[in-house]
């Protein structure tokens, strides 16, 4: 149990628990995932016997009533998939809760690892191991994590360098498929390899599988080092993009490994089927995101399945992508970053909530399965040793990788203004890592039916450059970063400044740009933004926000993620001190707000003071309360249930009610009557829809949103502070349905 | 051109100009003949409404202030010179530049320069301030009409709090680069001319 560390006994003693657990699961699982009816014999034949026995009985007297019956049938398939995946995140659990070994070895290292114990117990058991199947990983695992990604890509960065990216995906992931393919046919030519009978057209299908970076790998690694958002979006994007340029040499090599000629019009097929493949992917993607968002502008009376259409409109994009043989990917990816900005603008904050965190959880939960699955199918696969295929597969993916990285630099920096300089370009090549869809791709492969077991070569040869990238690469990336001080992402607070500034020099750009008569990258963005305003907003988004600038949107966004903010500390005592402190600074004043929002926030306010009794829940930034901003809430009811406040607030402390409604009637300062509230000791509760809980450990790609970045708590701006009310189930939806204190 | 003879660039000319802006030669001739383009009246010079002529400038928010910066103080005509010490804010910064012996003068697009045109932009007055009345006009520019005055003093006073250091409730030159610390301004703030 080396990788457990010298933990405490207790520790010890949980690890060994664990792995017992692990091995009855998984045990019991394994026939789920492959299919065979090999069932557990005990509880079969106690039941057979006990049939038998009664069948006997029967004819003697009446059957005896079953007070407890064993029927392990019933529920076997969900039975298992839970125990499974129950087993998969107690073990992510607890590498956390082993600090050292955390923070040395990366968590996909740790998973794989638990994967390949988990598959040697099986084998010693002698049991069939659940090997990654292909389509489990195709259709269940994979779409998750691609959906978090492109969810919450940040676009700018995206876009700048969307060219760098493309360069990268395309022509790097050709160059090393056709370099790999062609040097391991000259390998396989030597006589030692003893390979002599694989073809050039079986090489190069190998050579396209092993060349394409990973993109699960690629997150599972790089979220740990928080590396500056550049190199981030470069190899993630590349590892995005290439899956086009994967499916196509994929299918393409297959199709000709059967085929006995090549011929040029065959090479031109493929070409346009790259075309077609990607355009077409990214063609249905927007397809369904326009649909998603447009779906989203009506469902304002039904806000509790909003996020299930994000959900299913990406999925089914997905699926529809993969019906064609299109990339599935690039059509997921082009959905969430269409579906984005007009949903959001759409729905109310909680389903904002719900989206990220069931995003964030699935793909943890996926990334968590893929890794332990390598590991079991690694022991369990048809694998077939053959050392100077391997080795010199291994060598060649990294020359490969490094001759096109730094080739295809010397190109593109002469059209990039920030240059790619050496360190950048050691990282983007040394972050190429490759993972389980490599090793799936391999599976999918078919067996040649000659008794040499080429794909047990190739699958040998996948796993040992997969385990390398992800062990060797994952585990010294970390130390390496440090060594050559690359710059590491900048964690900032969201600033109206950035934004103003930023939308401002965009304008200043595209404006001289105009008077150059240059039509360069801010001409069509200025264009595509245009086009965005007047036509596409309207439709897509409800009501009046359609018009709403988005320099307006992002600062009422910060606004109230501050308010909630305001109070994170949690304590309803502890408020009146914060408010005091405000007090010495006179001419740092709030200014007015406007009426409509004053107005707003008093009603919410009203709304909420209602359930003043509650209790106070003890603080949990992971606690998600209902949200007081329901769009869906009706003035008529809000009048309504002002006055019944009003009844019962009266008939509590009077002076409040007075003050509230002298405030009322005047657009005064917020402020007095806040701090009347505060004095009289409401409770507040914590609510944060902060991106730096997510599930995922050190979330970078949602921070760099930044429009949703929280807020430091110790703002200098006073905002009226938010009494939130307990959720129940029954408020969301109906508006506020007030409880009785 | 024959008939124009009078307005061609001249070699000496091109010279000065690659001196003091960077350009090189083949982005000044090709500046030069946009700026011959846009030259309606043929007298070498350009006015506020020939800049005005180009359609996108009249919708950007900024347009008008564009246009002025282009123009010196207090005149109404700008030569090619002028252009393109304008223009020259806008060329992405080269890595070779700094290795060179550094010129004796900033060149006029580094950083800070860059930055001092944006400034110089939100500063009308030229007091080395952005009060908050300026601030208020720019995001007017920039939000259009249908948002009320009061929602956007609160956003310009939240910006002048979240920048403003010392106290005076404007945003110096020094607190509006710190503010943009954080942004690449670099890449943000640089054209690529075609070579």
């Amino acid at each position: 149990m080396a990788v457990l560390g010298p933990g405490s006994a207790s520790l010890r003693f949980g690890s060994v628990l664990l792995i017992v657990l692990i091995l009855c699961g998984s045990s019991w699982t394994r026939d789920v995932l492959t299919g065979r009816n090999d069932t557990r014999p005990e509880p079969n034949r106690e039941h057979h016997d006990q049939d038998q026995g009664h069948a006997a009985n029967a004819t003697k007297h009446k059957k005896a009533f079953p007070v407890l019956e064993l029927n392990y049938d019933y529920v076997r398939m969900p039975f298992e998939i839970s125990l499974w995946i129950l087993l998969a995140l107690l073990m992510k659990l607890g590498f956390h809760i082993i600090p050292r070994v955390s923070h040395i070895v990366p968590e996909s290292c740790l998973l794989i690892f638990v994967g390949l114990l988990v598959g040697g117990a099986i084998k010693a058991i002698q049991e069939k191991a659940p090997v990654m199947d292909t389509k489990l990983f195709f259709l269940y695992l994979l779409p998750p994590i691609i959906l978090d990604a492109g969810y919450f890509l940040p676009i700018r960065a995206f876009t700048e360098n969307m060219g760098t990216i493309l360069v990268f995906a395309v022509v790097g992931t050709l160059w090393n498929a056709f370099f790999i393919g062609r040097m391991m046919f000259a390998v396989c030519q030597i006589e030692a390899a003893a390979a002599a009978h694989v073809s050039l057209l079986s090489c190069l299908l190998f050579g396209s599988i092993i060349s394409a970076v990973d993109p699960v790998a690629v997150l599972a690694v790089f979220e740990e080092i928080h590396i500056n958002e550049l190199l981030h979006i470069l190899v993630f994007g590349e590892s995005l993009l290439n899956d086009a340029v994967t499916v196509v040499l994929y299918h393409l090599f297959e199709e000709f490994s059967h085929a006995e000629t090549v011929t040029v019009g065959d090479a031109f097929l493929g070409v346009v089927s790259f075309f077609v493949v990607s355009l077409g992917g990214i063609l249905a993607g927007v397809i369904y995101g326009v649909l998603g968002a447009f779906t989203s502008r009506f469902t304002s009376h039904s806000r509790v399945i909003e996020p299930l259409f994000v959900f299913l409109y990406s999925y089914m994009a997905y699926l529809s992508a993969e019906v064609f043989h299109l990339s599935g990917i690039m059509s997921l990816i082009a959905c969430g970053v269409v579906m984005r900005p007009y949903v959001e603008a759409n729905i109310s904050h909680k389903s904002y909530t719900t989206i990220k965190y069931f995003l964030k959880m699935w793909s943890s939960v996926s990334e968590t399965l893929i890794f332990i699955f390598l590991g079991v199918s690694t022991v369990e696969g048809p694998h077939n040793w053959n050392w100077i295929f391997v080795i010199f597969t291994l060598i060649f993916a990294l020359l490969s990788r490094v001759l096109g990285v730094v080739g295809l630099t010397f190109i593109i920096n002469k059209f990039r203004i920030v240059k790619l300089t050496k360190k950048d370009q050691f990282i983007v090549a040394y972050g190429g890592l490759r993972g389980a869809i490599a090793f799936s791709l391999g599976y999918l492969i078919h067996e040649d039916g000659d008794s040499k077991n080429t794909r047990g070569m190739f699958l040998t040869a996948i796993i040992t450059v997969i385990f390398f990238t992800v062990f060797v690469q994952g585990m010294t990336i970390r130390p390496l970063v440090e060594l050559l001080a690359v710059k590491k992402k900048k964690e900032s607070k969201p600033s109206i400044n950035e934004e103003i500034h930023t939308q401002f020099l965009d304008h200043l750009l595209t404006g001289i740009e105009d008077v150059c008569g240059h039509y360069g990258h801010h001409h069509w963005k200025d264009k595509l933004n245009r086009f965005n305003k007047t036509y596409v907003k309207k439709w897509l988004i409800a009501g009046e926000r359609s018009s709403e600038p988005q320099l307006i949107s992002f600062y009422n966004k910060m606004e109230m993620k501050q308010a909630m903010m305001l109070v994170e500390s949690g304590s309803a005592a502890k408020l009146p001190s914060v408010m005091q402190q405000r007090e010495p600074r006179p001419e740092r004043m709030i200014p007015k707000i406007s009426k409509t929002r004053e107005a707003e926030i008093r009603r919410i306010l009203r709304a909420n003071l209602q359930n003043t009794r509650q209790r106070l829940r003890s603080y949990n930034r992971h606690d998600l309360f209902m949200d007081p901003f329901e769009d869906n809430m009706s003035e008529v009811r809000f009048r309504r249930q002002r006055v019944e406040m009003e009844r019962r607030v009266s008939s509590g402390s009077g002076s409040e009610s007075e003050s509230d409604h002298q405030n009322r009637a005047t657009p005064s300062v917020p402020n007095q009557s806040i701090r009347t509230s505060a004095r009289n000791a409401f409770y507040h509760k914590v609510y944060t829809y902060d991106e730096n809980e997510s599930a995922r450990p050190s979330d970078s790609a949602a921070l760099l949103d930044e429009s949703n970045r929280s807020a430091d708590g110790q703002s200098e701006r006073q905002k009226p502070t938010r009494c939130l009310s307990d959720p129940g189930p029954n408020e969301d939806e109906e508006g506020i349905s007030f409880r009785s204190s | 051109m024959g008939s124009r003879a009078s307005t061609l660039l001249r070699e000496e000319e091109i010279e000065e100009i690659k001196k003091e802006t960077g350009f090189s030669h083949s982005q000044i001739t090709r500046l030069y003949s946009r700026f011959t383009s846009l030259d309606k009246g043929e007298n070498g010079t350009l006015s506020r409404e020939d800049f005005q002529r180009i359609p996108e400038l009249a919708i950007n928010p900024l347009g008008d202030r564009i246009i002025n910066a282009f123009f010196p103080e207090g005149e109404d005509q700008v030569n090619f010179k002028g252009f393109m010490r304008t223009l020259a804010h806008f060329r992405p910064i080269e890595d070779n530049e700094k290795n060179k012996n550094p010129p004796a003068t900033e060149p006029l697009n580094s950083r800070t320069n860059k930055l001092l045109f944006a400034f110089r932009l939100y500063d009308l007055d030229r007091d080395d301030k952005i009060s908050r009345d300026e601030l208020l006009q720019v995001l007017r520019m920039m939000v259009g009409v249908n948002i009320s005055d009061d929602q956007l003093g609160s956003i310009a006073d939240r910006t002048i709090q979240e920048a403003d250091t010392n106290g005076d409730s404007c945003i110096s030159f020094q607190e509006f680069i710190k503010v943009l610390e954080k942004v690449d301004v670099e890449q943000k703030m640089s054209i690529r001319f075609l070579h």
